[in-house]
């Protein structure tokens, strides 16, 4: 059992009252989580110490800042179980992890006809990559079907992989249902059709034990902001023979080995991915947000979200006129979408944050997925390992004042 | 902050008088916010004087939005279109009657750009036409 309160003091954000008299609940890290002080001390040391840039320096702040940049690569590495810290790739955020894949794998590797899988829950980031890949090459985008409990249709998907695809790209948890997809079993089935497959971990990574060998996956992206990591650094998770095979992402220092006027050599992995000077500190602060989070222990994280998650939905349920969207609480993580009968969920999120209580509201970055349900928006309470039943009751008995309020 | 649900606004939003469609209509135009996704129609009758007959506008969207749409229809029916041109962010904002932060300031506008765009003919509500 996690011991919620000695936790939440190393969140100094939680401490603060939003509103004159009310404490901030924090139900947002879904969005982006909060940063312990472990990881705000680590950024700030970095900078106070050892502040350089990295490679090729002699000297030894040079040293001291290549150091620990590598050295968070590689507890990243161990994080993921990764074969080898030359499969992890510092991007920006998940979406560039996933943009970098369409670009140089999907440039390399398709074209007009193929059939890339998709599915109906995705974030706008594994879409829009896709569908400007079928504006440029013609490729053709396949949709694995949500049901009405908010699960991924597998009997459709097995039909959809008689076509052939050359990649099935989805996400591991989705960030509006809170679905888990079964990631080992589409990725297995992809592969029996010689398909690539590419996750999106953005809400996985942070909340559950992730083994990328164990999935047997051969692209997985996720952000560091999201588990308790600073915002501007990412991980694109790569098998080593593709990353080697694919033709560059982005050109300039660092990314090469030799560079002539007419010609470059590209680096070694896995900074053949990285040009340009990267965020160095950030890299620091996600290398000591990965510490934390395994000194807690995912399997702990996950048990707790889950009962957060189990108790959240058994009181919203009780409300008249909220209707939670996407599965039950065995099939999903800390993410509870709803909407309140007759009220739009901006106002349900502007009333609650009278109180202090911070939940988001809109479509989430997955409009396709909420055009299925047939409503323009929703409003989302999530939780990380940091939150409290105390919590979930404010959210209620905030919605019971919104619908007070609205009549 | 407590202004921003004051009872008109949640009256305008629960019993809309101007809500609905016009058919024929002289003008008609819609547009999203892409960020909430709150959707506006708006539809206006103009007589040969030149002046708003009757307006009317339709889509979802949150309290604020919705009110917005609401008071702005009433104020200009029986104006001259050439007013209704010159209406601006404050305009919308008095009628509202609440400060608003950033974020909801595009719900309270989304029916203001609409409406003007439609006016002007244009291809999208910018932001430009509320400044």
């Amino acid at each position: 059992m996690l011991n919620v309160e000695i936790l939440r003091e190393d969140f100094p954000i939680l401490k603060r009252a939003v509103q004159e008299g009310s404490l901030l609940a924090y139900l947002d890290s879904t969005a982006t989580s909060q940063k312990p002080l472990a990881v705000i001390d680590a950024m700030n040391e970095y900078y106070r110490r050892s502040n350089s840039n990295i490679h090729r320096g002699v000297h030894t702040l040079a040293e001291e800042a290549t150091a620990l940049y590598e050295a968070a690569r590689d507890r990243i590495t161990k994080f993921i179980n990764a074969v080898s810290a030359r499969e992890i790739i510092y991007t920006r955020n998940t979406t560039e992890s996933i943009n970098l894949v369409a670009y140089s794998w999907g440039r390399s590797h398709l074209k007009s006809g193929d059939v890339v899988i998709l599915t109906e829950m995705e974030h706008h980031s594994n879409l829009v990559p896709w569908q400007m890949l079928q504006s440029e090459l013609g490729i053709r985008l396949e949709f694995i079907p949500v049901t009405e409990e908010g699960l991924l249709d597998l009997d459709a998907y097995r039909i959809l992989l008689e076509r052939k695809p050359k990649l099935v790209s989805f996400t591991h948890m989705s960030n509006v249902l809170g679905t888990i997809n079964p990631v080992a079993e589409v990725a297995t089935l992809a592969h029996s059709v010689g398909a690539m497959v590419l996750v999106d971990g953005a809400q996985s990574v942070p909340h559950l034990p992730v083994d990328v060998q164990a999935l047997d996956v051969d692209f997985y992206a996720f952000s560091a902001h999201k588990m308790c990591g600073p915002t501007g650094i990412g991980i694109l998770y790569g098998k080593e023979e593709w990353l080697v095979a694919m033709p560059p992402f982005l050109g300039g220092g660092d990314m090469i080995k030799e560079v002539h006027l007419h010609s470059f050599k590209a680096n070694s992995l896995p900074h053949k991915w990285e040009a340009g000077t990267p965020a160095i500190a950030e890299a620091v602060g996600f290398g000591a947000a990965v510490d934390y989070l395994s000194k807690i222990g995912m399997e702990e994280i996950q048990t707790h979200e889950h009962a957060m998650t189990e108790y959240a939905l058994d009181r919203l349920v009780e409300i008249p006129g909220v209707k939670v969207l996407g599965p039950t609480a065995e099939k999903k993580g800390g993410v509870v979408a709803f909407t309140v009968n007759g009220i739009h969920p901006h106002d349900v999120a502007q009333i609650l944050d009278r109180d202090g209580i911070a939940i988001r509201a809109g479509h989430h970055c997955a409009q396709p997925l909420h055009e299925k349900f047939g409503i323009p928006a929703s409003s989302r309470a999530s939780f990380y390992f940091y939150n409290t039943a105390e919590e979930v009751d404010r959210l209620v008995a905030g919605i019971y004042k919104v619908k007070e309020l609205f009549g | 902050m407590d202004d921003l649900y004051r009872e008109v606004i949640i009256e305008h939003y629960k019993n809309p008088s101007f809500k609905g469609k016009l058919n024929p209509h002289d003008y008609s135009f819609s547009d999203s916010n892409p960020l909430c996704g709150d959707h506006i129609q708006v539809e206006l009758r103009v007589d040969e004087r030149g002046i708003v007959s009757e307006a009317m506008f339709d889509g979802h969207g949150c309290a604020i939005s919705q009110a917005s749409a609401d008071l702005l229809m009433e104020s200009i029916v029986g104006k001259p279109l050439d007013e209704v041109k010159q209406l601006s962010k404050q305009d919308v904002l008095e009628l509202l009657g609440i400060d608003l932060g950033p974020v909801r300031l595009k719900c309270a506008l989304l029916p203001l750009k609409v409406l003007k765009a439609g006016i002007y003919g244009l291809g999208e509500a910018s932001d430009d036409l509320v400044e």
